[in-house]
């Protein structure tokens, strides 16, 4: 597995597979957002006691769920970059932060918009929420710490060492449903063995999952190649590529 | 190692007793924080007993950033924090024993100082042990990782902003479970439940901040 990973640790090469695979998740996050919205927010059946109102949660959940799911992606790069001494897992950690924190912010903004006419109130500082804003205060404090540094490569490192610090947040917000007795309803699609949505609800939300998933992925990456780009500006290949026109 | 942990912790608390004012004045900043807030909100003794816990450990957590800086700074302008690299002892060792005399100079002196604030806050018995022991188990979490905070930003020429940016969010579940003992206890419930929360966060953040803040050191000073 080391000598098929070996080359992608060249920023070159992981340049030029970032750039094969953009297109493909961009076009699989292009149908399944058409597919899961128009299913989800047309098709759906309403919601015995909420009505339509619980649409939100094609665009709730997801985000929610990818804002944790960044972090920890985040997290794992930062550790193989702290422990191989690999850059480019450096640079994905910084291409990560921001779009993570906007999926945090999303997944905020939503609930709160959700909460409103539901519970009677934009914000409620229950376990779940109170969490997922840490996580958001979280990556604004990794980007934070990542500009505040001149040199590119220690901002990476230090970005990453923060990034495994703040891990211990992720299995928190996962289980303040359970551990907490709060206002936000438990987990409802990862108990697989038997979730408590219907399926003609949870169809559309498991496309929209991916929707945001491979969103994320697209995003990540055009930011992954902008970084090494300019990290290695002084590199005779990216010079080329520069004057080549590509 | 043990003899070099010691000489660690002892020059570092003899550096700060040449300079006492640097030990107190996070102090004065404690207790002027606490005055602040019976002036801001009104002096109504049941109003205060219900905003003491809050007070207390949001005046805590500033009083900590503001003398946390000092723990890497000096070292790291005048070339000691090398030296401590190129020591032939673990670094996360040594590091520790600056964390424990930097809590015993900032963490140390606000509990010791704390019936003075029960006081003013008007707090009675049972609720005063609860802020007792909430911050004898408590700041030193603050200490350790606010020590990672520092190890990452010393060497930024704007650090002190970044500081309470990356590590106030880390802190907030020291807040929580802090006032929540201390909520419990004026409510004459038990608080142990929280206390007990609040020891393995510091049980881990003994065991795993060490490295953390050595790593975060070779980062900053390479």
């Amino acid at each position: 597995m080391w000598k098929w990973l070996h080359p992608y640790a060249k920023a070159q090469t992981s340049y030029e597979l970032a750039g094969k695979l953009i297109p493909w998740f961009t076009i699989v996050c292009c149908i399944s957002f058409a597919v899961g919205l128009v299913w989800g927010l047309a098709f759906a059946p309403a919601d015995y006691q909420q009505g339509d109102s619980f649409r939100i949660i094609y665009i709730h959940v997801p985000a929610a769920i990818l804002s944790m799911g960044a972090y920890t992606s985040m997290a794992v790069a930062a550790f193989i970059g702290l422990v191989w001494q690999i850059r480019l897992s450096d640079m994905a950690v910084a291409a990560m932060a921001p779009v993570g924190a906007v999926f945090t912010f999303i997944a905020l903004f939503t609930g709160a918009a959700w909460g409103k006419p539901m519970w009677g109130a934009w914000w409620v500082w229950d376990a779940r929420l109170t969490s997922e804003l840490i996580l958001l205060f979280l990556y604004l404090g990794v980007i934070a710490l990542y500009n505040a540094f001149s040199d590119k490569v220690l901002a990476g490192r230090a970005a990453g060492i923060l990034t495994l610090v703040g891990v211990i947040n992720i299995p928190i917000i996962h289980y303040s449903v359970e551990w907490w007795n709060t206002l936000h309803q438990g987990a409802s699609i990862t108990k697989f063995d038997k979730p408590s949505i219907a399926l003609s609800m949870l169809w559309p939300l498991l496309i929209m999952l991916l929707a945001f998933a491979t969103f994320f992925g697209a995003l990540m990456l055009m930011r992954f190649r902008n970084e090494i780009l300019q990290r290695e500006s002084h590199r005779p290949w990216v010079k080329a590529l520069v004057m080549g026109g590509k | 190692m043990i003899n070099a942990f010691y000489q660690v912790m002892r020059r570092e608390l003899l550096t700060a007793f040449r300079r006492i004012a640097d030990v107190f004045n996070p102090l004065w900043f404690f207790i002027i924080v606490i005055t602040l807030f019976p002036l801001g909100v009104g002096p109504e003794p049941q109003l205060l007993l219900r905003i003491a816990p809050g007070i207390i450990w949001v005046a805590a957590l500033l009083a900590s950033l503001l003398s946390l800086e000092r723990l890497f700074k000096d070292d790291f302008s005048d070339g000691g924090l090398e030296q401590l690299m190129l020591s032939p002892y673990p670094l996360s060792l040594l590091v520790t024993a600056k964390i424990i005399a930097h809590w015993l100079l900032t963490g140390l002196p606000i509990i010791l100082i704390s019936p003075l604030i029960a006081v003013l806050l008007s707090l009675d018995f049972n609720t005063y042990w609860a802020v007792l022991f909430t911050l004898l188990i408590g700041t030193p979490i603050l200490s350790f990782i606010g020590a990672i905070g520092v190890a990452l930003t010393v060497g930024l020429r704007k650090g002190g902003v970044i500081l309470s940016l990356i590590m106030l969010p880390l802190c907030i579940p020291v807040l929580i479970f802090s006032t929540m003992a201390i909520d419990a206890a004026n409510f004459g419930q038990s608080y142990i439940g929280a206390l007990a929360i609040m020891g393995a966060m510091l049980v881990t953040a003994i065991t795993l901040a060490p490295f953390a803040v050595a790593a975060s050191l070779r980062v900053s000073v390479s």
